[in-house]
């Protein structure tokens, strides 16, 4: 229906396009006066008017049919007499009632079922009825209103420049909306979360095992359930090993990172920089999943065998091996960045540093890069914020289960591992447990937000010290 | 220390220096070797499969077909009999436990294969052929040289008389390599010799044409508001810091608002490409959006006054000539976007792509996987095949992604004007 509706609208529209140009031109050259503006531009205003009011419209609609439609259909399913305790039951029952409708439905209808069944059908056919009316309705007023503007010779371009202004300010609020999706997505399902878990058992518990709780409804908790679920959920183990293969992954990205965008900036001939420059970058264009069938089939099962070689037990999901890896990812994001900011620093503090004759390194050591060093900071936790909320690498090639350790040669878990561990494959929704995966998400989402705003103020600051 | 000593401790400071720049930098260029090494070597062989020739004989009884059936009695009819018959006669097996061992050198697919053969061509009835019948996961691995045959046979999955049957076949050389069609014709399965990319492949074009719809108008709208049109305000600079924070925010949490908004409260279908374009399209718009301003930027502004000067609206300044400018700088950035978007898995994952599809989608509201998390599923596998078929997916993708950066600084190259 609708596709039918969005395909009659756009036909409908294009004809007004070119109804609208031959008709302005031949009023112009009738009543031989001077047009507003090119013919054309009446033909844009008629689409734009016939269009943009009636599509908003079908949105809104759509958007709010199913919800209403729903809440109505249970309200009388309850007046019929059906009984259901929870909101799971009325889902259910109206899942029932929908799949009747469509003739999908096996099991056993009783008389509450089929009256709800017919009211449903009534409903949905009032309001598919009524859809189609109205869009018609507002099709005939907003096109008739915009004909008497043409022929009144308005000023169409103006007109049309300014809903196109208000159609770009709409996309650009997009990124905004975003934002606002992410922030409310998370909040809602995490205060649920914290309704039941309190906040400070989950910052500072020690113990992260979800697995436990599989309590199917959060509102009715036992106190047993309760103690229980108290300590499952501590955040202490997630947030030492995610800092702990992060530290790892910087271990390896820093020094390399470092040192390669100091060679590009300060030694390198024009002709290695343009081919080693792009080599590096593909480190950072290769997709996460590679780098972790990499570290999970091959550097895991390697750093095993090195280890049993030297009699010591790795295990084949250590730290070490995803650290290693997700550095070596992060190598080009290091290297870049702090290549461009020892870029900017300004010749004439380097032309000072040899004139009292220091060598090339002595300059870099003592003036380039404490004179970076803002920069090159922000630039190192840029990468920091890209390790903590890199998924694929941990998933594959760290562990699952959360151990507090500091030995890089077992297995620990992060953040991101135990979200998508929690919620891969079937969840419960209302439990605990897929409730947790947003208050993790919640945290690595502010965690991420404030090292990229001190990193972006650092390097931000750093170049208005020099421009 | 003398002048010239200490004159020489610190040049050799500086070699110490520049070597380690150098040495960062070929341990970088390394990585990049090695990687691309190791995928290529264990994944070359996916391309090609073993097969084994077999003689099959299209018995009219066994069948119970006459010359001449419609289409829908020879799919209806039962080919396990014949191919049970045509595998035996391919090495002589003593007992019962010697003809489950012969059987399970051939893929479980062997009756569909038969059957194929003789829906090609149906006056087969009553007569014999020759047909190429897919080896076992097994066998292929054994036959590319992937398995170690030295094992003591309790460790191995292939049987004593199973490599004694393996070594009559290679010395009559009916068994062959043959180019792997299905591994880019077929779906997902549980058995790596049939099991393919294809359903993969749709699934990430689909998202990714999804991606592109939604992501590319916007973005551009969106830049060139802010470029062109945008009054320095506040609610502005809202949108420019919220733009550069969306870029950074990890994908997985892309990932949680597509299962809270687009799955829980809209409902739209899990584990389809649809979800998965929308998802990629609102973490790709700020990637989009920021090359997108660049290259806006980088018109210099004599184009737009020189419009203005005469006559031009603020509008046709921007539509007709700064935006045609800005254009190879705007689409290589988002090329460069959508090559991100086709490597990413994890939101992916938390929208139910991981589920076992072996179906081919038709359409973009079937469920799906992508090639991205084709290659986390396949990893996650036991079996060996699924060795090479991961790495093999992994060399698609890679491809995929090298066509799409050169294609973008080919763009750029080619048609961005230098203004100085």
């Amino acid at each position: 229906m609708n596709f039918v509706l969005i395909f009659l609208i756009t036909i409908f529209s294009l004809s007004l396009f070119f109804y609208g140009r031959s008709k302005t031109k031949s009023i112009a050259i009738e009543k031989n006066i001077k047009l507003n503006a090119l013919p054309k531009f009446y033909g844009y205003y008629l689409i734009l008017w016939c269009s943009i009011p009636s599509l908003v419209f079908l949105l809104i609609w759509s958007l709010f049919e199913p919800v209403i439609i729903k809440s109505i259909i249970i309200e009388t399913a309850a007046n019929q007499g059906a009984i259901f305790n929870d909101k799971n039951e009325a889902n259910l029952i109206y899942e029932k009632i929908k799949a009747i409708h469509l003739g999908t439905y096996f099991g056993d209808i009783d008389s509450i079922l089929r009256e709800s069944a017919l009211a449903y059908a009534k409903f949905i056919n009032l309001f598919t009825n009524s859809k189609v009316v109205l869009i018609f309705a507002i099709v005939i007023v907003s096109v008739i209103y915009s004909l008497k503007k043409i022929n009144k010779n308005n000023k169409a371009r103006d007109d049309v420049e300014i809903i196109l202004k208000g159609l770009l300010f709409v996309s650009s609020l997009i990124a905004i909306l975003t934002t606002l999706g992410i922030i409310f997505s998370l909040l809602f399902e995490s205060i649920k979360f914290f309704s039941v878990i309190n906040i400070f058992d989950y910052l500072f518990g020690t113990n992260w095992s979800p697995q436990r709780a599989f309590v199917r409804d959060a509102s009715s908790i036992t106190a047993a359930e309760f103690e229980e679920l108290k300590d499952a959920f501590g955040f202490i183990p997630l947030i030492a090993g995610t800092t702990f293969i992060a530290f790892i992954a910087m271990l390896v990205a820093v020094p390399i990172g470092l040192f390669s965008g100091i060679y590009m900036a300060e030694y390198a001939s024009l002709k290695i920089r343009r081919i080693s420059k792009p080599i590096i970058e593909i480190l950072a264009g290769i997709p996460t999943v590679v780098y972790g069938f990499f570290a999970a089939l091959t550097v895991g099962p390697f750093f095993r065998q090195i280890g049993e070689n030297f009699g010591l037990t790795v295990s084949s999901e250590s730290a070490l091996a995803a650290g290693l890896i997700m550095g070596i990812m992060i190598i080009p994001y290091v290297s870049s960045l702090s290549d461009d900011v020892i870029n900017s620093v300004p010749q004439s503090l380097r032309d000072g540093s040899y004139a009292i004759g220091a060598t090339k390194s002595e300059t870099i050591k003592k003036v380039v890069i404490p004179a970076a060093l803002p920069g090159i900071i922000g630039s190192i936790l840029l990468a920091v914020s890209r390790a903590i909320g890199e998924t694929m690498i941990v998933v594959m090639a760290a562990g699952l289960a959360a151990n507090l350790t500091i030995n890089p040669l077992e297995s620990t878990t992060t953040i991101t591992t135990q979200i998508v561990m929690i919620l891969v494959g079937d969840q419960e929704f209302d439990s605990p447990k897929t409730q947790s995966a947003f208050a993790l998400g919640l945290t690595l989402f502010i965690a991420t937000l404030i090292l990229n705003y001190i990193a972006q103020r650092a390097v931000k600051k750093y170049r208005e010290k020099y421009d | 220390m003398t002048k010239e000593q200490r004159l020489k401790k610190r040049h050799n400071a500086e070699k110490r220096f520049r070597f380690y720049g150098l040495a960062s930098i070929f341990f970088a260029l390394l990585f990049v070797l090695i990687l691309v090494h190791n995928i290529f070597s264990k994944g070359s062989s996916a391309f090609m499969k073993t097969a084994i020739n077999v003689e099959v004989f299209y018995d009219k009884d066994l069948l119970e077909l006459e010359p001449g059936a419609s289409e829908e009695e020879i799919l209806e009819a039962d080919f396990f009999d014949i191919t049970i018959e045509s595998l035996l006669k391919v090495y002589p097996a003593k007992n019962m436990d010697e003809e489950d061992a012969l059987i399970e050198l051939f893929t479980t697919d062997a009756e569909i294969e038969i059957k194929k053969a003789f829906l090609n061509n149906k006056n087969l009835i009553g007569k014999k052929i020759n047909l190429e019948i897919t080896a076992s996961d097994d066998i292929d691995q054994l036959h590319k040289g992937n398995y170690p045959r030295d094992l003591p046979e309790d460790r191995r999955r292939i049987s004593n008389f199973q490599l004694e049957i393996y070594d009559v076949l290679v010395e009559n050389k009916t068994i062959t390599k043959n180019f792997n069609n299905y591994f880019f014709k077929n779906g997902d399965s549980r058995d790596p010799e049939i099991a393919g990319i294809g359903g993969a492949l749709v699934g990430s074009f689909y998202s990714i044409l999804i991606c592109l719809l939604l992501a590319f108008p916007v973005a551009v709208l969106a830049s060139i508001y802010l470029e062109e049109f945008a009054p320095k305000n506040k609610i502005t600079d809202f949108i420019e810091i919220n733009i550069n924070n969306l870029a950074a925010v990890p994908s997985i949490v892309y990932g949680l608002l597509a299962l809270q908004i687009l799955l829980a409260t809209i409902q739209l279908p899990r584990s389809t490409p649809l979800v998965a374009g929308i998802t990629l399209a609102l973490m790709t718009l700020p990637r989009i959006i920021i090359p997108c301003r660049a290259s806006l930027k980088a018109v210099p502004p004599s184009i737009r006054e020189g419009a203005l000067a005469v006559g031009a609206s603020k509008f046709q300044s921007v539509f007709h000539h700064v935006v045609p400018l800005a254009l190879p700088g705007t689409l290589s950035g988002t090329i460069i976007g959508l090559a991100q978007a086709l490597g990413e898995t994890a939101p992916l994952i938390l929208i139910g792509m991981v589920a076992f599809v072996v179906d081919i989608p038709s359409t973009p509201i079937d469920p799906s996987s992508s090639l991205p998390v084709q290659v986390y599923l396949w990893s996650e596998s036991a079996e060996r095949g699924f060795v090479e078929k991961t790495s093999a997916t992994i060399m698609m993708l890679l491809s995929f992604l090298i066509v799409m950066n050169f294609l973008a600084v080919y763009l750029r190259q080619k048609f961005e004007k230098r203004w100085n």
